[in-house]
């Protein structure tokens, strides 16, 4: 069944070394740098909850292969 | 499960996880924070999913951070020497007419050591798609100049600052690429801001698709940040890139005639085996020893491993081997591996004889081991396959064979060669005596080659005579 949704992003904290280009290059300005340390020790990306219009931008400003997914659409299958 | 197909993710074209890459972080890329090589990975593999060409490609990867490209990419994978990627790739899409192949290369790589290689594979019109990464340093060694480096770049290599008057201006290579006839499709783009991405995006996909179509050389030069190199932040490399290298490096198409340009032409046919033989004046003497078919089907592999000291002759036994193997029409392969010292120290060869394909020309685990002295038996005894047969050169080897696996015949090759009148035929004596015992391929068909081979009469007479002093001496003592 389908339902309703909003376009998000999924950031995988222990995949990101917090270079900031994602949150740099968000037109919307909906990710930031969290005060927590992944595994490796960076300060990982994070989405602040809402705002996220589906771009795509930051997935390729991320010059990791799988850390960030973006759901563009509204609707997706549950 | 959720449906995937409204988001972006990561492309099908790499592999799930990154089973090669040592270490427990088997999902991330081994760059820096904030290097463009991983986002130009990315624009990669998409191409390579929305053109279904992961399969056929074959993924060169240079020398330079992206030497681990074999990490990610879930296709076929080689790593070239520094440089030598596009030489590589023209072997592999020669060989390979129904793949494709991406050179993939940094600048120190592709505009210093490899300008000869990208040169001429461009000039050739190789079909092969080439993404040229600029970041105007070597990053793998840790931010030396690369030919690319901007005036006034401090690295560690020019720590006042590229000097042009001493270094040369930093090099536009799809400029020079461009000027060359044969590439169909070069452009410049940056891997930057969103709308440089997806201009990077679309040069990569348009030169994979041209190397799909059989377009032949296409060449993308990707700007890049290496924020470690240039000692900034990941978000300040990346203004450095649009400010400083975005200026030097004007973006945009510098040759785009895939509309106009007909499929890559084929090569001229390549002149035949016996072609090449006529033209070595051994034409039809070639044909000299019959085989059947049978013979060829029936041929059991032979991997040889002849040692001695230089001087006895190791690397010409390898040769007379591989020559008369090539005449019963199988497939052979030679190789010589000796000191610098050419006399006096130790040599030996691989021979590896079969009757179709040889995939690799070393023989690490024989099944005919030839010594021709004591430290050649020392050293090769142990990797002889089990059921293998060891020819060891008697007149100068006291000791025996240690295996009980293995067939050990003993002959006193350099007193047979010495009775016969030659002293230096004592590989001869090797060979003959191998073909007597093992049958691998007919003896008197050695007499023939040489007569082919050797120009004098008299060294032939004398050689035939070695050769039949070896066989009856087999015959009689070891069979
Ligand atoms: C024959 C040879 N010469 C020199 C080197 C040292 N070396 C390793 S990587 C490199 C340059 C890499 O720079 P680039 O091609 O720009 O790639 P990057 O690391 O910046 O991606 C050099 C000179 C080598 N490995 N082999
Ligand atoms: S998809 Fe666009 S809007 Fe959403 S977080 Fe990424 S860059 Fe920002
Ligand atoms: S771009 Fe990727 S690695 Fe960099 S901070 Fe964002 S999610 Fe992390
Ligand atoms: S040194 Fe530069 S090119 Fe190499 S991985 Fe780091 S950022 Fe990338």
């Amino acid at each position: 069944m389908s339902e309703e949704k909003t376009p998000r992003v999924e950031i995988q904290p222990e995949l990101c070394k917090g270079c900031e280009l994602c949150i740099s290059q968000c037109p919307k300005k909906v990710l930031e740098l969290g005060k927590d340390l992944n595994h490796m020790g960076y300060n990982f990306a994070t989405y602040k909850g809402d705002g996220c219009i589906g771009c795509g931008v930051c997935f390729y400003a991320c010059p990791e292969p799988g850390t960030i997914r973006v759901y563009k659409k509204i609707r997706g299958d549950k | 499960m959720e449906n995937l197909d409204n988001t972006i993710g990561k492309p099908q074209s790499f592999y799930d996880t990154f089973e090669r890459k040592p270490g427990k972080d088997k999902q991330i890329v081994h760059y820096c924070p904030g290097c463009g090589h991983g986002r130009i990975h990315k624009l990669i593999a998409e191409a390579l999913d929305s053109l279904e060409m992961a399969d056929e490609t074959v993924f060169v990867s240079p020398v330079g951070c992206s030497v681990f490209g074999y990490y990610y990419f879930d296709t076929g994978n080689i790593q070239a020497a520094h440089g030598r990627a596009p030489a590589v790739g023209t072997g592999v899409a020669r060989a390979n007419k129904k793949g494709y192949v991406i050179s993939y290369q940094g600048d120190g790589d592709l505009a210093a050591i490899g300008t000869a290689e990208i040169i001429h594979a461009a000039n050739r019109g190789e079909n092969m798609t080439v993404i040229f990464v600029n970041n105007g340093i070597y990053g793998m060694t840790g931010g030396q100049m690369a030919p690319t480096s901007l005036e006034g770049q401090k690295t560690a290599t020019s720590p006042y600052g590229r000097d042009i008057a001493d270094m040369g201006a930093p090099i536009r290579m799809s400029e020079i690429i461009a000027k060359l006839d044969a590439p169909v499709y070069v452009e410049r783009v940056s891997v930057s801001d969103f709308k440089n991405i997806n201009k990077a995006k679309k040069a990569i996909h348009t030169a994979l698709k041209a190397q799909k179509d059989r377009k032949g050389f296409t060449f993308v030069e990707v700007l890049s940040a290496c924020p470690e190199g240039w000692k900034l932040s990941p978000v300040d490399a990346i203004k450095r890139l649009q400010d400083v290298m975005e200026t030097y490096y004007p973006l945009g198409q510098y040759k785009n005639e895939l509309e106009t340009r007909p499929t890559k032409a084929e090569p001229l046919p390549r002149p035949s085996d016996k072609d090449i033989m006529t033209a070595l004046g051994v034409g039809d003497k070639a044909a000299i020893i019959n085989v059947t078919d049978t013979f060829v089907k029936n041929f059991k592999e032979q991997r040889v491993r002849i040692s001695g000291f230089g001087g006895q002759g190791v690397l010409l036994a390898g040769t007379t081997l591989g020559n008369l193997a090539m005449h019963h029409e199988l497939a052979v392969t030679w190789l010589p591996s000796y000191g610098p010292e050419m006399r006096g120290g130790t040599a030996n060869c691989h021979v590896m004889i079969n009757n179709s394909v040889v995939g690799t020309p070393v023989v690490d685990k024989p099944n005919v081991l030839i010594a021709m002295n004591g430290p050649s038996l020392d050293e090769f005894e142990n990797t002889v396959e089990a059921g293998g047969t060891i020819f060891v050169n008697s007149s100068i080897v006291d000791k025996k064979v240690k295996r009980t696996d293995v067939k050990a015949v003993y002959v006193p090759m350099t007193n047979i060669a010495e009775d016969a009148g030659i002293k230096k035929a004592a590989n001869m004596v090797a060979v003959a005596a191998y073909l007597s015992y093992s049958k691998a391929m007919d003896l008197n068909s050695l007499i023939d080659l040489l007569k082919v081979n050797f120009k004098k009469k008299e060294l032939v007479d004398a050689n035939i005579k070695v050769i039949h002093a070896a066989k009856e001496y087999v015959e009689k003592n070891c069979m």
